[in-house]
């Protein structure tokens, strides 16, 4: 963790708020620093001492979130514990012999956890890692189909641990029961799973609930579930509690309709959605995986977000991690953290060391900011309408410094002349593994960044070279260790400076396929 | 007669617990039991099983036929 602090300049009196949720940023030294993307996109001023559409109390609220907040993810951890596993609820996504994939549920290797466990967990992952500022209950299960558990899990971390950020995720049926106990924790996040406004599409996908003491099925237990759900976002939203909203794009079932839940969840005040591809395969035994529903492509998938974009914020980085995991998003260090492990911890809850940690972190993440800011103003050219995408690997640091082989995901940015936006994230299978390429992972890589024109790395062997090339996609490793604004940039001003030469023929890119599984650390 | 919960298609996810009118249901190494001189079917709770329409694995809580069907009072 140490390393991260060698190039930081640390001017504290100089710290202030950043924007968090989006990263469509522009650079243009002449302009007013604001853009507006695409038709119904918001003004995203990169430059602006705070996120133009945000009242500095919710700003407050987000800032640290890794969940809530693209740039705080690369700076801030989040640990969830599995208290509540019971659920009220059937998801044809989701088989509870299993793993849930989608609504990323801990597997039978997992604890779960009682409260009074989890609270001796957070307590000492919250001392071994300063960073970690939210304690999320995620399942597997509904957080308030156990209401008990819950709500003394975060009673005793209120008391214990006040500076942690409490969150909760449900599927809301028996939310509008429990908003004032969520509001007497302050509880400030919640997230609700919402696929549906209308039973009609409801019905494939909840086959049953069981409420009131009884099991509805079909279109009926659809109608209470949306009726169940809209209520209580719009008391959450009363009580100021900050909602976003989950969605499960299933082609075929509710492509069409997630515009209709965006427009839907925004007018009652979600503040984030989150629309996640199906994880569906045969082995899970789900009633998708069965069935063959198969999930989104990254296109169908990306289409599905940029046409939600203007609604409620729209979040990209999503890793769809296990509810279990401990650590950055994208990184999962439960192992540390078993129960065995925990006991014989000798932890110190120290709030003062925190916060003292947590202030550095702050002051990196507001250097790393400003040095990207800088870098694009000077990069940006003028949009032509030229839009590709690149695929980047890094180890987070907002550079271009991972090795390819070593990259275990890649973060996807969208490319115009004038922005560099960052539109998500591809799991790719570990490509180098003992020092070794395997030929025979390659393939997979290309199919999860196929849709891109070049991908931006720290190295690259000769091998995964001439492989990438081959497929179309150019590797490029003339920007290692720069930021990854400005790397993009500079290698789309050289790309379109080839092709008007003549040199380089520009052609679109194909679709690229999404990794199934739920994430877990290589 | 009363229910009795398949070891083997138990999850342990305890939705069922909370449920049993008659506090019939317990745990034991990470899966649930129920005991069957405690449990009524919900006859005279509720219209059908609690244990039943709680789990989220079918065939999971069944009718032990060893037991003599439950009689109200």
């Amino acid at each position: 963790m140490e390393a991260i602090f060698e190039n930081a300049t640390p001017n504290l009196s100089r710290l202030r708020p950043i924007t968090g949720i989006k990263v469509e940023i522009t650079g243009q030294p002449a302009a007013s620093g604001c853009e507006t993307e695409g038709g119904e996109g918001k003004a995203s001023c990169g430059t602006s001492d705070g996120p133009d559409d945000m009242s500095p109390e919710v700003w407050e609220k987000v800032k640290n979130h890794p969940c809530y907040s693209e740039e705080a993810h690369h700076h801030y951890a989040r640990m969830h514990v599995a208290v509540a596993p019971a659920c009220n609820i059937q998801c044809n996504y989701c088989n509870r012999k299993y793993d849930c994939s989608n609504e990323s549920r801990p597997g039978v290797v997992s604890q779960k956890l009682t409260p009074d466990q989890a609270v001796k967990k957070v307590i000492a992952v919250a001392s071994e890692i300063p960073q970690m500022t939210v304690l999320g209950i995620a399942g597997p299960g509904d957080a308030l189909a156990s209401p008990d558990k819950t709500f003394e899990t975060f009673r005793q971390l209120q008391e214990q641990a006040p500076d942690i950020k409490l969150c909760l995720s449900t599927n809301g049926l028996m939310l509008p029961d429990y908003v004032d106990e969520i509001a007497k924790y302050n509880v400030d996040h919640v997230t609700i799973t919402i696929n549906m406004i209308d039973a009609e599409v409801g019905e494939k996908i909840y086959p049953w609930i069981f409420y009131n003491h009884k099991r509805y099925y079909g279109r009926e237990a659809a109608q209470i579930l949306t009726d169940r759900q809209m209520l209580g976002l719009e008391m959450l939203t009363a009580r100021g509690i900050l909602t976003k909203i989950n969605s499960v794009l299933i082609p075929g079932v509710n492509d069409k309709h997630l515009y209709e839940v965006n427009r839907a969840v925004k007018s009652r005040g979600a503040f984030l959605h989150n629309i996640m591809p199906l994880i569906s395969e045969a082995e899970h035994g789900t009633v998708y995986g069965l069935t063959g529903q198969r999930g989104p492509s990254a296109q169908e998938l990306k289409d599905v977000q940029d046409a939600c974009m203007g609604g409620a914020n729209l979040m990209r980085h999503c890793r769809q991690c296990r509810a279990d995991a401990v650590g950055l998003l994208g990184e999962d260090r439960s192992d540390e953290f078993t129960l065995d492990q925990i006991e014989q911890m000798d932890v110190v809850y120290d709030l003062e060391k925190r916060r003292a940690y947590q202030e550095t972190v702050e002051a990196e993440r507001q250097a790393q900011h400003n040095a990207k800011h800088d870098a694009l103003a000077a990069h940006a050219g003028a949009d032509d309408g030229m839009k590709v995408l690149v695929a980047v690997a890094t180890t987070g640091g907002g550079k271009v410094n991972e090795h390819f082989g070593h990259a275990t995901e890649f973060q996807i940015f969208e490319l115009t002349a004038a922005s560099a936006m960052f539109v998500g994230h591809r799991r790719v299978d570990l490509y180098c593994q003992g020092g070794e390429g395997a030929e025979e992972l390659l393939p997979s890589v290309v199919t999860a960044i196929n849709d891109c024109h070049a991908v931006l790395v720290a190295k690259i062997g000769a091998c995964p070279r001439d492989e990438l090339k081959a497929a179309g996609i150019e590797p490029v490793d003339a920007y290692a260790h720069e930021f990854i604004e400005k790397a993009a940039l500079t290698w789309f001003a050289d790309y379109r400076s080839r092709v008007a030469s003549g040199e380089t023929f520009h052609i679109q890119r194909g679709d690229a396929s999404i990794r199934q599984g739920a994430f877990m650390a290589a | 007669m009363a229910y009795k919960i398949v070891g083997s298609q138990c999850t342990g996810c305890s939705a069922c617990e909370p449920e049993c009118p008659n506090d019939a249901i317990y745990e034991k190494n990470g899966v649930f039991f129920i005991k069957p001189d405690k449990c009524t079917e919900c006859i005279g709770h509720f219209d059908e099983a609690q244990c039943v329409a709680a789990c989220p694995v079918d065939l999971t809580c069944i009718i032990d036929t060893a037991y003599p069907r439950y009689q109200a009072a």
